[in-house]
């Protein structure tokens, strides 16, 4: 796999500190939903920076998007989210990863959970699975901030309704929306079980987000039953994403 | 270069020869794996080497400690990009596991408690190239981080460095591990980019 030259098409400002990205690649051979993609940055000087990111849009579409947060001390997020415009070309190798994906091959319970950007790839397999009309059960557990700081919110909201077996659950750590049901806190272990689908549904789980939120979430869901094997996660960092 | 990406200049150019192509230095240290992390009791805990022939070699925690071990001080680079310099491990070498085997099969497949799998060459593990290890900058090794005991391969992207190591199956032929079926290189020698397929 070798890096193909890339332009930036459209761009969407999604949270203060995210931006999603649309790719024209050059012989670009569609993706799977969840994996992710190599971003290579070449300054004048010929100096270069490679980052992995996740794809957001959905497989049935064939086109790529990826959404980027902005990390303080980033090296080449602050470039992808505040300085690249329409027509700026970069360059891409991928997709890759054949582990976190969700196929649409089955009907297959699926529970997602994502904390902060670790929706990103989620997003890519709810997409896919309302644009395949799947009737798989899918379930989503979002930790976040808060309302503003919530990736894909409108259209999370939006799907829950066009897409009939789509459920989403989200746990606000900072500040909830107006008239919110509860107070805002910590996702923890009662909160987690109490929302996400049972052992005995036979769910895949896919958790997405930082390491200790991916460490914290994986061993309750073992604690509370769910077979490891039926657990996939993917970190910041780790194989897969950078925030 | 005729492709520029307009407004980025970055950090500037990294010249350390230390660093292969297409890496970036990390002070932190990120976290791989693809599941779970598992727990691993020290009361039940083997390592063993299993050869060609069937004939297995099984040390339990207290017979692992008890072999000599080594402190060494070692870069690595994992495929997703991030290299991080002079990490210290302890732990105990493949040579000294090796002693005593006799195979002559070319190829290993390295088990994990949890499930995990990554395939290697014998003649990449032997001659001080690889260890296991059960200390990371003269602590315990972390659950997260592979504890009780990971394997540690410098040379290759770190993925093949796997975590909860349990055991090594020789094979007379070279097949795929977990992350080699799922896109990754089989042999993944970050100085030639042998990142995927």
């Amino acid at each position: 796999m070798s890096f193909a030259p890339a332009t930036i098409t459209a761009v969407r400002q999604e949270t203060p500190g995210a931006r999603t990205l649309t790719l024209d690649a050059e012989n670009w051979p569609g993706h799977k939903a969840g994996q992710h993609v190599d971003v290579r940055l070449t300054a004048e000087n010929g100096y270069t920076a490679v980052r992995s990111y996740s794809i957001a849009s959905s497989a049935a579409s064939g086109v790529l998007k990826i959404t980027v947060d902005r990390l303080v001390d980033g090296e080449v997020s602050p470039y992808l989210v505040d300085v690249a415009e329409i027509g700026d070309r970069v360059e891409v190798r991928g997709p890759a990863g054949g582990w976190f994906v969700w196929r649409g091959t089955s009907d297959e319970p699926v529970q997602l959970i994502g904390g902060g950007s670790g929706v990103v790839p989620l997003m890519s397999m709810i997409r896919s699975h309302g644009d395949a009309a799947s009737t798989a059960p899918f379930r989503l557990l979002y930790s976040v901030r808060s309302p503003t700081s919530a990736l894909f919110y409108d259209e999370l909201a939006q799907r829950t309704t066009s897409d009939r077996s789509l459920t989403i659950d989200f746990a606000f750590s900072r500040a909830t929306p107006q008239g919110w049901p509860s107070t805002p806190a910590r996702l923890d272990r009662a909160a987690v079980e109490a929302s996400v689908l049972t052992p005995d549904t036979g769910a895949t789980i896919f958790v997405c987000g930082s390491t200790p939120f991916v460490e914290a979430i994986a061993n309750w869901l073992v604690e509370a039953g769910h077979p490891p094997d039926k657990i996939r996660t993917e970190r910041f960092g780790g194989i897969g994403v950078s925030p | 270069m005729g492709l520029f990406s307009s407004g980025f200049s970055g950090r500037g150019r990294s010249d350390n020869p230390a660093l292969p192509p297409g890496q970036y230095l990390t002070e932190s240290f990120p976290v791989l794996s693809a599941g779970p992390t598992p727990r691993v009791d020290l009361d039940t805990w083997t390592f063993d080497i299993t050869t060609e022939t069937g004939a297995v070699h099984a040390w339990n925690w207290e017979q692992f400690r008890a072999l000599p071990a080594e402190d060494v001080t070692e870069d690595i680079h994992c495929v997703t990009s991030w290299s991080k310099l002079g990490t210290s491990w302890r732990g105990v070498s493949l040579d000294t596991l090796f002693a005593d085997i006799d195979t002559s099969a070319e190829f290993t497949m390295a088990h994990s408690y949890g499930g995990y799998t990554t395939n290697v060459p014998l003649e990449d593990l032997l001659d001080g190239k690889a260890w296991i290890a059960f200390d990371f900058d003269g602590d315990d090794l972390e659950p997260e981080h592979g504890g009780p005991a990971r394997l540690v391969i410098p040379h290759l992207y770190f993925w093949k460095s796997a975590k909860w190591v349990r055991g090594l199956r020789m094979m007379d032929n070279d097949e795929p591990g977990f992350w080699e079926q799922n896109g990754y290189h089989m042999y993944g020698d970050p100085w030639l980019e042998q990142r995927y397929w």
